[in-house]
């Protein structure tokens, strides 16, 4: 009769864990309330529905144990009592299915009124644009995709000029104003779902896919990817920022137009030359580095990647954390080039020298070499690093830098300032570095490798 | 009615002679069936293996070395088609069906024996295939059972060299070795049945496999096309699956393919497939539940219907896997009709199920228990289908741990206890000898509250919102410590499950070593395959003469008769009567 008993336990069991679980929806945050009405109708029938059936089944099997002299009723069917069962089942059923797709048909058509925003995901990475002053957003073309035009939107169409671009990875949105998202891929399937809004969907290359609401609360909440897409699939987050409408017109005032992305400012070498005399007293006459120091070699590096932290050093975003002395006293002195010109100036110079050389170091370089798996993903096999995987290069870079800043991606000393994505991102994929052994030997390979 | 007229007579192939030809190039579908089964669970030994890692890295973030994020999606990949089609659809129709189909229906071996065995020897060169991508350069597919391209076939996913190739062709080589099964089991029933075994005579367990095998016929098509299509978009270039695409910064030389033709195109096969797993087990749950509840399953002739309805629903569901694909929201009205509509049969399935306990005379029997079990976790995975269906409902669901709570409920666990339900049954049959059953009831009860235990909880980490197919949660602000918690409390239930197995593994080989003997009809069944001459079944099954069928498969606890069973080829005048009045009135 155990399992009488069992079928009563767990019943009451899972009852249980429903009515005091802490694991249940986020408070919401969007205007689809309706969607939580549907799951509160659900979760009634079926909990009625699973409750009576399990009851049930465990009475009956007490009722009808097997004992001496006891024999079992011969009834081939019932059919009045067969037809019941369909019937009732039928109506609780539609009762599921009408209010159900009565919601969907609010779904599928997004008011007219509605923003557009497109949503752009490649792997693993969000980039956002907004329509700009003419409200339209302009014409896209994968193929056009490249470090210069990351969200492959075409030149000649006027109306993608003042598009709004955001590359942050931080998505503002209005409160109370109906969004569209149109999504759109680069690569491969992606999926954009923010828990709080209760909607979600793919991005599918090839095609725009959309879904719409209405954010209804300020805050902060997570943007999650949640379609399978490689290995960085679990670290593909972002954020969205919801605002009141002043404060969101001011943001989007604020942010870059395509058409302002596209103008190269003209750099000088000269300049940047003299500005550089300021920086080799630490990192070497030619941006080779040095260990005494705490330098690392700046030579070879990306542009790119040298703009960004230099950036996120002169707005605190790095070189701000406890624990990261030697981002303190670099922050102090990328402030000397608060100049954007003035930084361009200095990165053409420093993109002028020739790459440094790397030194090997010990550590198991053939274990490395399989733990380096998962980072060539974004590094690229040679550890080149890719602009377009936010990945700087890594080869050529010294041991002695490296390992310690994965010591700090794992710490989170880097990667923890919430404005840092990337770096949260980085901090994320070096947890699966286990010791100080593991980074030991992925250093030793990635410095087995020529720059 | 079809009648053969080769009755009794001339069988088709003689009785083999060498060891070899008796056990290992057998065309006895005994022997295939067996060889089917003892490698459907090893592979699945391999499956289980691999969910007990994905546990650990679950429930223990980082602190196991040998598992990084690529690992952890090759081992999401290959538990979940191993365990869908090398373990449960082969264990379910390979194994099952060619033991119990030629026995049921009372024939003396598949229609096309030769063919039988082919398709074992094919299905087994699937196997290696598939195990063999565990050695090559890059490791096994980590894209995800549903393998979608683009990313299957990009190098941002883990195997997406040799790996994945391999799992194509090791479906292609599955599908081909299907094929060849399930003509010959659809064959058998509709051709081979013995005399008086009409098609309303036969048990639901042969109901049951005999439509999950015509779907199967339906469907692997469809697999196996893309899988064809998806092998030449990435070896020769071809762009079925692929539009333009900049890969890790690269622009790939690809332009005009879908995703989403490939997504339609598995989900065609692959909610069939869920089906073809699911129908044979309805029908062995049903005939276990009606031999050890000595009572006749209730509304037999609905209990027909409603498989063959549930298996024409099959093929109009598929998309309700798609709706946030991105397909044509338009789409949704339909599959959430047709999705919530196949509930009706199904929860008329479940009712008659229990109706079939109700005034039973129940024997709580290793079987028996697994089979309870099975309605237990069927419905609750049955229930949960029905937010997952509901294409609204779906929204904040899908791609969560609610589909992976409610995905293991309805055709993880519950198939995997019938197919124990069916061990601990049949096993006295195939072997002569009797499952321990202390041993047999342990392993119940660590499996049934062990694994309720492991996907409850999932379902409510899922209406948290936490995604599937993550390698690690952390760096949210919606999911609280708590959740981590939750899941280090699933990976101890799992592992414990997992050791559950083993001792089945054991009691397995302790009880055929030395096991009781096993009488012929031990759970005094009506059904042909316990009334054979001898135990376990010879070559040919039933002897010189094929047994003649006087009536359906449930005759138990026939009022007037003496015995609560009367097995199918016993006439009226053989039946040993206490009340003759009774049992008159009770065959009107």
């Amino acid at each position: 009769m155990a399992i009488t008993l069992v079928i009563v336990l767990l019943v009451i069991g899972s009852l249980l864990l429903h009515y005091f679980s802490v694991w249940w929806f986020t408070p919401l945050a969007s205007n689809w309330s309706s969607i939580d009405f549907t799951v509160d109708i659900t979760v009634w029938i079926t909990g009625v529905v699973f409750v009576l059936v399990n009851l049930f089944l465990a009475f009956a099997i007490f009722r009808f144990r097997s004992r001496p002299g006891h024999k079992a009723h011969y009834e081939p069917e019932n059919k009045k009592l067969e037809g019941w069962l369909v019937a009732l089942t039928s109506v609780g059923i539609a009762a599921m299915l009408a209010p159900g797709l009565y919601v969907w048909a609010q779904f599928v058509q997004p008011p007219e009124h509605a923003t557009e925003v497109e949503a752009f995901g490649q792997q693993w990475h969000w980039r956002f644009r907004f329509p700009g002053a003419d409200g339209q957003l302009g014409k896209v073309d994968t193929a056009l995709i490249s470090e210069q035009n990351p969200l492959g939107i075409v030149p000649s169409d006027p109306a993608g000029t003042d598009d709004v671009i955001i590359l942050s990875k931080e998505l503002v949105l209005e409160l109370d104003q109906p969004v569209k998202m149109l999504l759109r891929s680069a690569d491969v399937l992606h999926n954009f779902t923010v828990p709080q809004f209760r909607v979600k969907m793919d991005l599918v290359p090839g095609m725009v896919s959309t879904l719409w609401f209405t954010p209804t609360q300020t805050g902060q909440f997570d943007v999650l990817c949640e379609e399978l897409c490689g290995s960085g699939h679990f670290a593909m987050r972002s954020k969205v920022v919801v605002k009141p409408g002043s404060e969101y017109q001011q943001w989007l005032a604020q942010q870059q137009t395509f058409g302002q992305s596209q103008t190269v400012a003209e750099a000088d070498i000269r300049l940047g030359q003299a500005q550089y005399q300021l920086c080799a007293a630490c990192h070497g006459a030619a941006g080779e580095g040095n260990e005494q120091m705490h330098a690392p070699a700046l030579a070879g590096q990306s542009r790119w990647y040298l703009r960004r932290q230099l950036l996120h050093y002169q707005q605190g975003i790095r070189g701000s954390a406890e624990g990261d002395q030697f981002g303190a006293q670099m922050a102090a002195m990328a402030n000397t080039v608060a100049d954007p010109a003035m930084l361009n100036h200095l990165l053409a110079y420093i993109a002028s020298l020739p790459p440094a050389t790397t030194k090997t170091t010990d550590g198991d370089v053939q274990r490395g070499q399989k733990l380096y798996r998962s980072c060539a993903s974004c590094h690229g096999a040679a550890a080149g690093g890719s602009y377009a995987m936010n990945a700087p290069k890594l080869a050529g870079v010294d041991a002695w830098y490296l390992q310690r800043q994965l010591g700090y991606f794992k710490q989170r000393v880097r990667g923890s300032h919430p404005d840092d994505f990337y770096g949260a991102q980085m901090s994320l994929i070096a947890q699966s570095l286990q010791s100080e052994q593991d980074i030991a030997d992925v250093v030793a390979y990635i410095s087995s490798l020529q720059p | 009615m079809t009648i053969s007229a080769s009755y009794g007579t001339a069988h088709q192939h003689d009785e083999p002679g060498s060891f070899w030809t008796r056990y290992v190039w057998s065309q006895d579908h005994k022997v295939i069936a067996i060889q089917y089964s003892l490698t459907a669970i090893f592979v699945g030994l391999v499956a289980l293996v691999l969910s007990a890692l994905m546990r650990l890295q679950l429930g223990f973030p980082g602190q196991f070395s040998f598992i990084d994020s690529t690992h952890y999606l090759q081992f999401v990949t290959m538990h979940g088609m191993i365990m869908v089609v090398y373990l449960l659809t082969a264990l379910l129709l390979g194994g099952f069906g060619n033991y119990l189909i030629p026995l049921m229906v009372g024939a003396r071996d598949m229609v096309f024996p030769f063919l039988n065995m082919l398709s074992y020897w094919t299905y087994l060169l699937s196997v290696i295939v598939l195990l063999s991508s565990f050695f090559v350069t890059g490791g096994p597919t980590g894209a995800g059972w549903t393998l979608y391209p683009p990313q299957a076939i990009l190098p941002g996913t883990p195997g997406s060299g040799p790996g994945i190739l391999l799992m194509l062709i090791s479906l292609a080589i599955f599908i081909v070795a299907f094929t060849m099964g399930g003509l010959n089991y659809v064959c058998t029933v509709l051709q081979a049945r013995t005399r008086g075994m009409t098609l309303m005579r036969m048990p639901l367990t042969v109901w049951g496999i005999f439509v999950a095998t015509i779907l199967g016929l339906l469907a692997f098509p469809a697999l196996l096309v893309s899988a064809v299509m998806m092998f030449l978009d990435k070896t020769v270039g071809t762009s079925f699956f692929m539009p333009v695409i900049v890969s890790l910064g690269e622009q790939l030389d690809y332009s005009g393919g879908s995703p989403i033709l490939f997504q339609h195109l598995f989900w065609f096969f692959g909610h069939p497939e869920v089906y073809i797993v699911a129908l044979p087990a309805f029908g062995i749950v049903s005939d276990i539940l009606a031999t050890h509840a000595r009572k006749n399953i209730f509304g037999y002739r609905m209990m027909v219907w409603a498989i063959v309805a549930i298996g024409g629903l099959s093929f109009v569901v598929w998309a309700h896997h798609m709706y946030v694909s991105g397909m044509n929201p338009y789409f949704g009205f339909f599959f959430a009709t047709t999705t919530l509509i196949i509930a009706v049969p199904t929860a008329l399935k479940v009712y008659n199920w229990v109706l079939t306990l109700w005034q039973g005379n129940i024997h709580l029997t290793v079987p028996m228990l697994f089979a309870i079990g099975f309605i237990f976790t069927f419905v609750h995975g049955g229930l949960t289908g029905l937010f997952l269906g509901n294409v609204v409902v779906d929204l904040p669901l899908s791609d969560t741990y609610f589909v992976v709570g409610h995905f293991h409920m309805v055709m993880g666990v519950s198939p995997v206890l019938v197919l124990f339900a069916a061990i601990y049954h049949w096993f006295p049959k195939v072997t002569g000898k009797m499952l321990h059953d202390g041993l047999g009831k342990l392993h119940f009860w660590g499996t049934f509250i062990g694994t309720y235990l492991v996907f409850l909880p999932m379902h409510y980490l899922g209406f948290l919102g936490v995604p599937r197919r993550y390698y690690a949660i952390a760096g949210t602000d919606f999911i609280p410590e708590s959740a981590q918690h939750l899941n280090s409390s699933i990976t101890v239930a799992a592992l414990v499950v997992a050791v559950m197995q083993l001792l089945f593994i054991a009691n397995l080989i302790i009880s055929l070593r030395r096991g009781k003997t096993a009488s012929a009809n031990p759970w005094q069944a009506t059904t042909l395959e316990w009334q054979t001459p001898q135990t376990p079944p010879a070559h040919g099954n039933f002897g010189a003469q094929l047994p003649t069928v006087y009536r359906w498969a449930y005759d138990y606890s026939v009022p007037g008769a003496r015995d609560d069973f009367i097995p199918q080829n016993l006439p009226d005048s053989a039946v040993v009567l206490d009340d003759a009045q009774a049992y008159a009135k009770a065959g009107q």
